[in-house]
């Protein structure tokens, strides 16, 4: 979409909504836990009831100051709740409490990787609200005799907050997320889990000609649920937009819902129906004072973040940007590689075994899955250590590494139990060769006639006689060394 | 009759063993189901949970060990307080069968320190009226005249204390709601500063407003009770971290030297010449006793009223939006679907005012119209909040009339705008969130009891219950009674 040669250009601004990992609700001391029974984890505030009051979290704040400063913002010495006004039945009190004029924290950017270099995309603002509850219907939307509501989720802290319209194609939509989601879970404030609605995206885009100054009319994508619906959707709607700006149509002004079944958005609402949300100052809550002392006491204790984990990837372990990028992109995955190379001092093998064998089984960006890991740091490392001092051959290190995931147990003692270890001995192996080229006289033929391709088939036949624990180096230089003397 | 003392007298009594707790609520009960048929203050009685809670005071004061001040004292709250098991109908269709899971910290607070829940009173729908008719159940009556409204919106708590169905009551203020029905029942109604009184579990009509406090036979009476509900609530945002002083211990303290301030805005024309003349003649008692009374100005005192029904009814339409039959309260038959669910549910749950309000609200709260009506009327809000800073840089409590007329004949002010122009003397003391208290005055020719305000400094209650104590104790008032048998 970035293609200059295009006649447009595309210009998309993003909103995530990201549920805070707090233990209590934003205004109520319930908890946030996924998955409990329906209403199970309501109160007088969360279900709305009457002459029920707020009160806020603090943690949640400090959450929200925390991933403001992530992101460069400048946090407000005040800032003020105030009510948005929609009548939803998942909504208990068909307002919710969010943030307006006031938001908590304006003014960042978020740097992220565009073809290899830093791009940084403006913030406009970040601001705390509650969630809604959850509608469970009885068959389909349309048809549901009946709606049951669930107000578990209702209360939970959200953290809203609105990019620039500085993201320029889809995929730099899906970086900005991926980078996004990246600072999140270092900080520890969002699980990021996109299917359970922990992180939700909201997208606005609109199509310019090249060099106008004025943006075109923008419409509003809802329901993004994952990085790869992101991506489709608008690159659906730039293209939907660039036809019908070709035949010369204007663009509607709309909401429209992402379809990721059929692939293709629809119009959910226009600008007339738009609602007007009345908003003003929720009386029920003082405005909300943050000290300066208290936000630098929450900016010291800030981790590293994502990018400058990377860099010193790069500069400490000597990795490529690639392998630093992937290996950086959750805390949980950067923290699981440098303990294993605490454990085992080449950060080069640690990082290819991580690449090609353990996301292979876990995937990259779930810290869930990588914390359940029947591979632990530790265990990984010392079967690479096996690997390293030559103990156990690379093509026998796959073998025990799919034993260690099904089993849980060390390398060392499968290793040990399986007599996987590796024959370097050159009286030993010598024999072996002796035998291999005893019965293989027509490759030895060959060779002699000049095919050495024929001493791969006979390194081959060694690993076989000895179940791939020999060592190949001192296979091939033995193979070498007799073929030459017969 | 036990019935008809004070507090404290009441509880000089269980001290001394004279009477015990259970005897006074039995009294109370007998004498609610004897006269409240005419006066009809209650919505609902509780004589089960009183009786059982009243046992329990008398075995404290038994053995000498009473909670408070106020331990055993049967007293009667306002319906929209949440009770525990007890419903809650704000006088309202919508809430009609609405049976609150928890209780409002003030009847934490009340049951903490011993007191007898008689039952819930009446009131205005939502608390939005002056005269008590605005029930969706039914009118209270003014136990001087029972032709007459007891005011409005707490009526039925000023009512039930003045016909001596309870020893004290507590109502909400928003308008006025406590001292204009002080005032038609001839009884001591305080509001306290906003933040004095926690609001958690207080039905919310107007929140930047709305302010819970005590109707009660004395002024000592009111300010035992409200030393028991004052005071910081964590449940409560907007609650004050300010120490509850002994207001009690206060009140014996003269008020010679005193400074009062008599807002000349306040006697309004058109109020009722025998108000005006009792009132004035207050403000005389007062300089005999020592106080240093002196012309003052509030010159944004015009305003109020108009920035006030801006204001509150942009509040209660953000309040009453939850109330769309999904969750609790009453719903409506027949809908299509869930938006035609709410829409019936309220058309037929919300009496008039209540939608009146509501659709001046949503106006007013509009895009396009929140500057010029809300924004505005926040302004007009902080220019009142300034004049009283400014009267009390000069004086220690104003002196005021609490209503500028006498309590009229149920039916007789069916003109909305006539109905608001009652509060026009209390509103003003809302917007600026300061203490108020009204107090009997004296009477009409034809028997009907004239309130005496009295406005203090935030959090000043303590001077302002002094001023009023010491008139009370001046004069003979608080001595007649209603012609009730």
């Amino acid at each position: 979409m970035t293609d200059p040669s295009a006649a447009y250009e595309v210009v998309i601004g993003l909103e995530v909504h990201a549920q805070l990992r707090t233990r209590s609700k934003m205004f109520c001391g319930c908890p946030t836990a996924f998955g409990a029974p329906p209403n199970s984890q309501t109160c007088p505030v969360c279900q709305g009831m009457p002459g029920s009051l707020p009160v806020i979290n603090r943690r949640a704040v400090e959450f929200g100051v925390r991933t403001a400063l992530a992101f460069h913002c400048r946090v407000n010495a005040s800032c003020r709740f105030a009510r948005k006004h929609y009548y939803y039945p998942d909504m208990p009190k068909n307002y919710q409490i969010s943030q307006y004029e006031e938001p908590l924290a304006e003014d960042g950017w978020l740097e992220l990787q565009a073809d290899g270099q830093p791009r940084r995309i403006a913030i406009q603002r970040l601001h705390l609200e509650e969630d809604v509850g959850r509608l469970i219907h009885e068959g389909t939307l349309e048809t549901a005799h009946a709606s049951l509501v669930d107000f578990n989720r209702s209360g939970v802290p959200l953290m809203e907050t609105v990019s620039q319209p500085d993201v320029r194609s889809p995929e730099e939509a899906a970086a900005y997320l991926r980078a996004f989601r990246a600072v999140l879970l270092y900080l520890g404030v969002c699980d990021g889990n996109m299917e359970e609605g922990s992180l939700r995206c909201d997208a606005n885009i609109s199509l310019r000609r090249w060099g106008a100054p004025d943006l075109g009319t923008k419409v509003e994508i809802k329901n993004l649920n994952s990085f790869k619906n992101v991506q489709r959707a608008l690159e659906f709607e730039a293209l939907r937009q660039r036809e019908a700006l070709d035949r010369g149509e204007r663009i509607v002004q709309e909401t429209r819902l992402w379809d990721a079944d059929r692939g293709r958005t629809r119009t959910m609402r226009g600008k007339e129906q738009a609602h007007d949300y009345r908003y003003f100052p929720e009386p029920d809550l003082v405005p909300l004072e943050l000290s300066r002392a208290s936000v630098e006491a929450v900016r010291a204790d800030l981790p590293e973040l994502p990018a400058a984990r990377r860099q010193r990837f790069v500069r400490e372990y000597g990795l490529p940007t690639y392998d630093a990028d992937l290996l950086t992109q959750t805390r949980a995955l950067a923290d699981y590689y440098e303990a294993a190379v605490r454990e085992v001092p080449h950060p080069k093998l640690v990082s290819n075994w991580m690449m090609s064998e353990l996301l292979r089984a876990i995937p990259a960006d779930d810290e869930r899955a990588l914390a359940a890991s029947p591979i632990s740091p530790r265990h990984l490392a010392g079967l690479l250590r096996l690997v390293a001092d030559g103990t156990i051959t690379g093509k026998i290190a796959k073998d025990v590494f799919e034993k260690m995931f099904r089993s849980g147990e060390d390398a060392l003692t499968i290793v040990g139990r399986e007599g996987l270890t590796q024959i370097a001995d050159t009286a030993a192996l010598g024999a072996v060769v002796d035998q291999v080229l005893r019965a293989n006289p027509k490759a030895v033929e060959d060779w002699r006639r000049g095919k050495k391709a024929a001493a791969g088939a006979l390194v081959g036949q060694v690993m076989k006689a000895t179940q791939g624990k020999a060592n190949p180096s001192v296979v091939n230089s033995l193979l070498e060394a007799k073929l030459s003397q017969l | 009759m036990i019935t008809q003392l004070t507090v404290h007298a009441l509880v000089e009594q269980f001290r001394r063993g004279a009477a015990t707790p259970s005897a006074a609520a039995r009294a109370y009960l007998d004498r609610i189901a004897a006269v409240d048929p005419s006066v009809r203050a209650y919505i609902t009685v509780t004589p089960e949970r009183a009786l059982a809670a009243a046992a329990a005071a008398d075995a404290r004061w038994r053995a000498g060990r009473p909670l408070s001040p106020i331990d055993g004292v049967p007293i009667a709250v306002k319906d929209l307080l949440c009770t525990k098991g007890v419903r809650t109908t704000c006088g309202s269709r919508i809430l009609e069968h609405f049976v609150p899971p928890y209780d409002a910290t003030v009847i934490e607070r009340l049951e903490a320190a011993g007191t007898v829940l008689l039952g819930k009173t009446n009131m205005d729908e939502f608390a939005m009226g002056s005269s008590t008719e605005h029930s969706a159940f039914f009118a209270t009556r003014n136990p001087w005249d029972l032709a007459r409204v007891p005011g409005g919106s707490s009526g039925g708590s000023g009512a039930a204390v003045a016909a001596d169905l309870a020893a004290a009551a507590l109502g909400s203020d928003t308008g006025g709601s406590i001292r204009q029905p002080a005032a038609f029942t001839g009884t001591v109604g305080l509001k306290p500063t906003y933040g004095r009184v926690s609001r958690y579990g207080l039905v919310a009509f107007a929140s930047s407003l709305d302010q819970i406090g005590p109707f009660a036979k004395d002024v000592i009476d009111a300010a035992l009770v409200l030393r028991v509900i004052a005071g910081r609530d964590p449940l409560d945002s907007t609650s004050a971290d300010v120490p509850a002083p002994d207001f009690v211990a206060e009140l014996g303290r003269p008020i010679e030297g005193l400074r009062l301030g008599v807002p000349q805005e306040y006697f309004v024309e058109g109020m009722d010449p025998e108000v005006e003349a009792s009132v004035r003649e207050a403000i005389e008692v007062l300089k005999r006793l020592g106080g240093r009374a002196e012309p003052i100005s509030l010159p944004t005192t015009d305003y109020a009223l108009a920035a006030y029904y801006l204001i509150a009814p942009a509040e209660a339409s953000s309040n009453l939006a939850r109330y769309d039959g999904v969750k609790y309260g009453s719903r409506a038959a027949g809908a299509r679907d869930v938006i035609d669910m709410s829409s019936k549910t309220r058309a037929q749950g919300f009496g008039p005012e209540v939608k009146r309000r509501i659709m001046l609200g949503t106006y007013a709260l509009s895009a396009g119209y929140y500057e010029a009506y809300y924004g505005k009327a926040q302004k007009v809000r902080t220019l009142v909040r300034r004049d009283f800073d400014a009267a009390f840089a000069r004086v220690d409590v104003i002196v005021a009339p609490t209503t500028p007329n006498l309590p009229f004949k149920h039916g007789e002010k069916e003109d909305p705008l006539a109905m608001y122009l009652n509060d026009v003397l209390t509103i003003p003391v809302n917007l600026a969130g300061l203490p108020g208290v009204s107090v009997r005055c004296g009477f009409s020719l034809a028997g009907l009891p004239i309130g005496l305000q009295f406005i203090g400094r935030p959090f000043d209650e303590a001077t302002l219950l002094r001023a009023a104590h010491a008139y009370e104790q001046a004069t003979g008032w608080q001595t007649r009674r209603p012609p009730l048998p």
